[in-house]
């Protein structure tokens, strides 16, 4: 290919002239069809990781057991995580303080830290109860699923939400509050 | 004099190269993706880490769209087409709907059902062409007094007795919990406690407890 570059301005007119030509379509046809090849790959990578879906797989509990089977969490490893409207997320350890001083909001970038932090102090005894409130939507829920399988989270639940809970959620998402629920 | 011969003969070896990698990437590609199957509802799915596959056998998918409208649609196989008009035949049969054995066999054609049980009829005269999500309402589930997915779920259960079910849902992002709950309630009902939901899969973000895991598991294979 370097030779291609030494076009001597000889004394022959004819002979370097032809091959000159020659060789300068040659090297011109070369570069749409790499083009053509890096085309088709990237075309070809895009269509394929699209193509592929992947399912999470969720056992649901049976309503039917009786209460007394259930087992109880322990409140010192509960973790409670509510899901309110526009990618909002509440979270509060234990039981639920008369006063919610212990109500805390957070977003999805942060629970993250809050789930390690209370995976670490609670160690065996960590049980994660995920209430979403009827504006969460069903990414908020596949995203807090796919948060438990990041963090390792082997017990979790969905439970409903209570009337308390949801009232709380509102009253931060600065929502007129109704008492009748 | 030879050598410029040579070179020449060089460039046009190139060429065939570059062609035939060319046209084996396209033969690849060909071959690789799969016609997209009849997509009527468009859904963006949410992401998760999620990384095993979904199936396309024996699977019934229950979609739910961005308007909160569910649709139901069975997996397009020989076999689970017999099972699909076993489950019509079996809600024609239980909700009195009058369907005539021509209308069932539409609907078995038809890519997914998409109307209220007593519509089913009218979905039956459309032409294939014709189902999208924009032309049918969904199956009603927005309330749990009218929950029509506990009676097609039965249905499903029935025609699928002592073979393999896989129930899959898929949702779309901004789909709003409270239909997400009353499908599950559905589920619940008709005892399938088991179900798989369809996301894009992601990357597991570095240090965490899952990416540790994974590098652990790596490890031990090796």
């Amino acid at each position: 290919m370097a030779e291609m570059d030494t076009s001597g301005g000889g004394g022959h007119k004819k002979g370097p002239g032809v091959k000159k030509a020659k060789k300068l379509s040659t090297r011109v046809d070369l570069t749409p069809m790499v083009d053509l090849g890096f085309l088709l790959i990237t075309f070809f990578v895009f269509t394929t990781t699209i193509s592929q879906p992947t399912a999470m797989h969720l056992g649901l509990p049976d309503d039917k057991v009786k209460p007394e089977d259930q087992n109880k969490i322990k409140q010192s490893g509960a973790l409670t995580i509510l899901l309110g409207k526009d990618n909002n997320v509440f979270y509060y350890e234990g039981e639920l303080l008369p006063d919610g001083s212990n109500f805390k909001a957070t977003n999805f970038k942060n629970i993250r830290d809050e789930i390690i932090r209370k995976k670490q102090q609670a160690d065996t005894n960590l049980v994660v109860v995920i209430k979403p409130n009827d504006e969460s939507t069903y990414k908020n829920f596949i995203d807090i699923l796919d948060e438990m399988s990041i963090n390792v989270v082997k017990r979790y639940a969905v439970v409903d939400i209570s009337p308390v809970e949801d009232r709380y959620i509102r009253q931060t998402q600065g929502e007129p509050v109704e008492e009748t629920k | 004099m030879s050598r410029p011969k040579i070179a020449r003969k060089s460039t046009i070896v190139d060429m065939t190269a570059m062609c035939d990698v060319a046209f084996l990437i396209l033969s690849f590609f060909i071959l690789t993706t799969k016609p997209k199957p009849s997509e009527a509802v468009p859904i963006q799915t949410p992401k998760s880490v999620a990384n095993k596959t979904v199936p396309d056998k024996n699977a019934i998918m229950i979609s739910l769209n961005n308007e909160g409208h569910v649709y139901l649609s069975v997996s397009d196989d020989a076999e689970d087409r017999d099972k699909k008009k076993g489950m019509l035949e079996d809600i024609n049969k239980s909700n009195n709907l009058g369907l005539t054995p021509d209308e069932i066999a539409a609907l078995v054609k038809q890519p997914f059902i998409g109307t209220p049980l007593a519509q089913l009829k009218q979905q039956a005269h459309l032409q294939i062409s014709q189902i999208s999500s924009k032309n049918l309402p969904g199956i009603p589930a927005q309330d749990t007094t009218n929950n029509q997915m506990i009676e097609w779920i039965r249905a499903a259960a029935a025609a699928y007795e002592g073979s393999h079910l896989d129930l899959i849902l898929k949702g779309d992002n901004v789909a709003k919990y409270p239909v997400f709950k009353n499908i599950l309630t559905a589920f619940k009902k008709n005892e399938q406690f088991k179900f798989q939901m369809v996301t894009n899969q992601a990357n597991v973000p570095q240090g965490t407890d899952l990416y540790k895991q994974n590098i652990n598991s790596k490890a031990a294979a090796l």
